[in-house]
């Protein structure tokens, strides 16, 4: 099992150059659980994901890990406690899957060290752990938008890491490979006990499957708890300039947003905006 | 190997692994023979051919009647100066190739080597200067060269077509300045010129080499120490960072050894046609996934000049520079990389 760590941030502001997107954020995630970082476009989700894993250096207040300012501890440190993976990160071409995964054994390896048995069995686990033992051998550009995403995911649980940060883990996947992906995440929440942090872009996805959620608007925290808390028809307005209705999702028991739009609204439309 | 303890839980990883390190490998030991079979070849045959035995006896400083000279003193200093020449050009194009996560951005093609050639030319016809000095200038122009070119195309990304056309254009006006400094030195002959134009290891003595082999070692040193994290930058920056890379740090790093090792061999060799630029990518088909491309860079570089050489002495119907030679292969393979680029944005 993994240590419990503690994420959280002081009066933070992020964004880049000269642009701030982000001001004065005070939050903390919750150790061993799933958080989600759900927002519109260019809300700064990402970029607020970015700061949090040292990727970014804020633009005031800061970004602590265990009590330490993250952007003060020596990156090899923090690689060994907080994974990261981008949104679109590259593939070097004609990189085997198992060469991908062992990447990831980066940060626990000095200038001299060499690959050792513990780096084999490291990866051994995560190719395992995500279904794609079978694969260790193959190109990764052969593999499907899934299996590619899987690899790289493992590439992240090799670096054996107690905090995981994923940035749209799940665009340019099909909803069947969405939901594997994300089921693949909460086996490595419940059986590792890794703190999950993902930004996301489906609401719907965000509410069933974090246990706690952070809704980015306007350059802040509009607000953040349980995603029974957080997703209500007034949140989604601010945040997503959405109209909607919130149900109970019947699979997960869990609620789910409705939007309603201009058009094939029924008549809840009507109700909800008399037309002029 | 030690893969005996709990062979059990880390089989499938370490078989896919070791699959993976047989290819390099053996591409790294074809390489080794390739060179051990031109070094073999060229000290032995030439305008004539010599036993073996003699060649041992006359490298052993023994008196092997006659060979001795042209062993020791024609052509073991050229055979050396194109390994390592060879090795640098070879190793400091991949650098690049992988730094800049693009087979296009190698020193000869955006103005590296066009650079440290203009300065080392500029360095002996105006500042008569020689040896140690002439690389001085040459590794001084080669970084500022550099500087040049990121402060130019900043902004978007430093792999993006801009810093390549940047780096034409620069290199263009570069050789058009070494062109007028060869012009204006009528002491110099035709042969002279050529190597400050396309590269040549004519002539050479092992006084010259010595700066290149330091260079190697410095500059090539430096380079394997960032070579984990450069394999790293290969991921994007944001993934080599999050496992730990200090991306900036290692930029400069690697940039620093690629302009050293490259300047160094140009300002004695002169710019070797399209060595640094071939190098990289025949290495990455050899190995396979780019695992080991420095060393092997450096071998196919050493290989190419090495082969090159060879063939432009004593293969061919004219006595040709080696970079003439190197450069009819290299433009053919340039025009098929950016037809390829051009379809995927492929990187090496």
């Amino acid at each position: 099992m993994t240590m419990a760590r503690q994420l959280r941030t002081q009066d933070l502001s992020a964004g880049y150059d000269a642009r701030v997107i982000l001001k004065d954020i005070s939050l903390e995630v919750p150790a061993g659980r799933i958080t989600a970082i759900v927002g519109g476009n260019a809300s700064g989700k990402s970029t607020l994901l970015r700061t949090l894993a040292r990727i970014l250096k804020p633009k005031g207040g800061s970004v602590l890990l265990d009590g330490n300012v993250i952007h003060d501890m020596p990156s090899n440190a923090v690689a060994r406690i907080m994974g990261l993976l981008p949104q679109s990160p590259i593939a070097p071409e004609g990189i085997t899957v198992v060469d991908l995964v062992g990447r990831g054994r980066h940060p626990h390896h000095g200038l001299f060290s060499r690959w050792n048995a513990a780096d084999d069995r490291a990866v051994t686990d995560a190719l395992t752990a995500t279904g794609i033992a079978g694969l260790a051998e193959r190109d990764l550009d052969t593999l499907s938008g899934g299996q590619r995403q899987r690899a790289w995911i493992a590439m992240t649980l090799a670096q054996q890491t107690d905090l995981l940060l994923l940035d749209e883990p799940t665009t340019f996947l099909d909803v069947a490979h969405q939901i594997d992906v994300l089921d693949l995440l909460v086996d490595m929440n419940l059986s590792r006990g890794t703190t999950v942090v993902m930004v996301l872009h489906d609401l719907n996805l965000a509410v069933r499957y974090a246990d706690h959620l952070i809704a980015v608007a306007q350059g802040g925290i509009h607000c953040q708890g349980t995603p029974a808390d957080v997703l209500t028809e007034a949140t989604v307005k601010t945040v997503f300039g959405l109209d909607c209705r919130i149900a109970i999702d019947p699979v997960s028991g869990t609620p789910t947003m409705v939007p309603i739009g201009r058009h094939k609204s029924g008549s809840v439309r009507q109700e909800t905006q008399p037309s002029k | 190997m030690t893969l005996i303890i709990d062979t059990q839980a880390a089989a499938p990883a370490a078989h896919a692994r070791n699959r993976g390190t047989r290819r390099a490998v053996m591409a790294l030991s074809m390489l080794g023979l390739c060179l051990v079979g031109l070094i073999a070849l060229t000290l032995s045959c030439g305008q004539g051919c010599l036993p073996p035995a003699h060649v041992l006896t006359a490298l052993t400083g023994a008196d092997a009647g006659g060979a001795d000279f042209v062993v020791n003193d024609l052509r073991l200093p050229r055979v050396l100066m194109s390994l390592v020449v060879g090795l640098c050009f070879g190793l400091g194009g991949a650098a690049f190739q992988v730094m800049l996560r693009n087979p296009l951005a190698s020193p000869d093609i955006i103005g590296i080597s066009a650079g440290a050639g203009a300065a080392a030319v500029f360095a002996i016809v105006v500042l008569s200067l020689e040896g140690w000095a002439v690389s001085a200038v040459a590794v001084g122009a080669g970084l500022g060269i550099a500087t040049l070119i990121w402060g130019l195309s900043s902004g978007r990304g430093a792999a993006g077509a801009r810093l390549i056309l940047v780096g034409i254009g620069v290199s263009a006006m570069l050789n058009s300045v070494t062109s007028y400094l060869l012009l204006d030195a009528p002491a110099w002959d035709r042969a002279e010129a050529m190597r400050w134009l396309t590269g040549s290891v004519n002539g050479a003595q092992l006084v010259q080499v010595w700066p290149v082999v330091a260079a190697l070692v410095v500059f090539g040193g430096l380079l394997a120490l960032s070579a984990r994290d450069l394999d790293l930058l290969r991921l994007g920056d944001d993934a080599a960072r999050a496992l730990g890379v200090r991306s900036d740090a290692t930029r400069f790093r690697v940039t620093l050894a690629a302009v050293g090792l490259v300047a160094f061999a140009t300002s004695a060799a002169g710019p070797v046609a399209f060595v640094a630029f071939l190098s990289g990518p025949i290495a990455a088909r050899l190995t396979g996934g780019g695992r080991c491309i420095l060393p092997a860079a450096g071998m196919t570089g050493a290989v190419l000049v090495l082969a090159g050489d060879y063939a432009g002495q004593f293969l061919l119907p004219a006595r040709l520079p080696v970079g003439v030679v190197t450069g009819a292969i290299g433009a053919p393979f340039l025009l098929l990389l950016i037809l390829r680029a051009n379809r995927n944005g492929g990187t090496l």
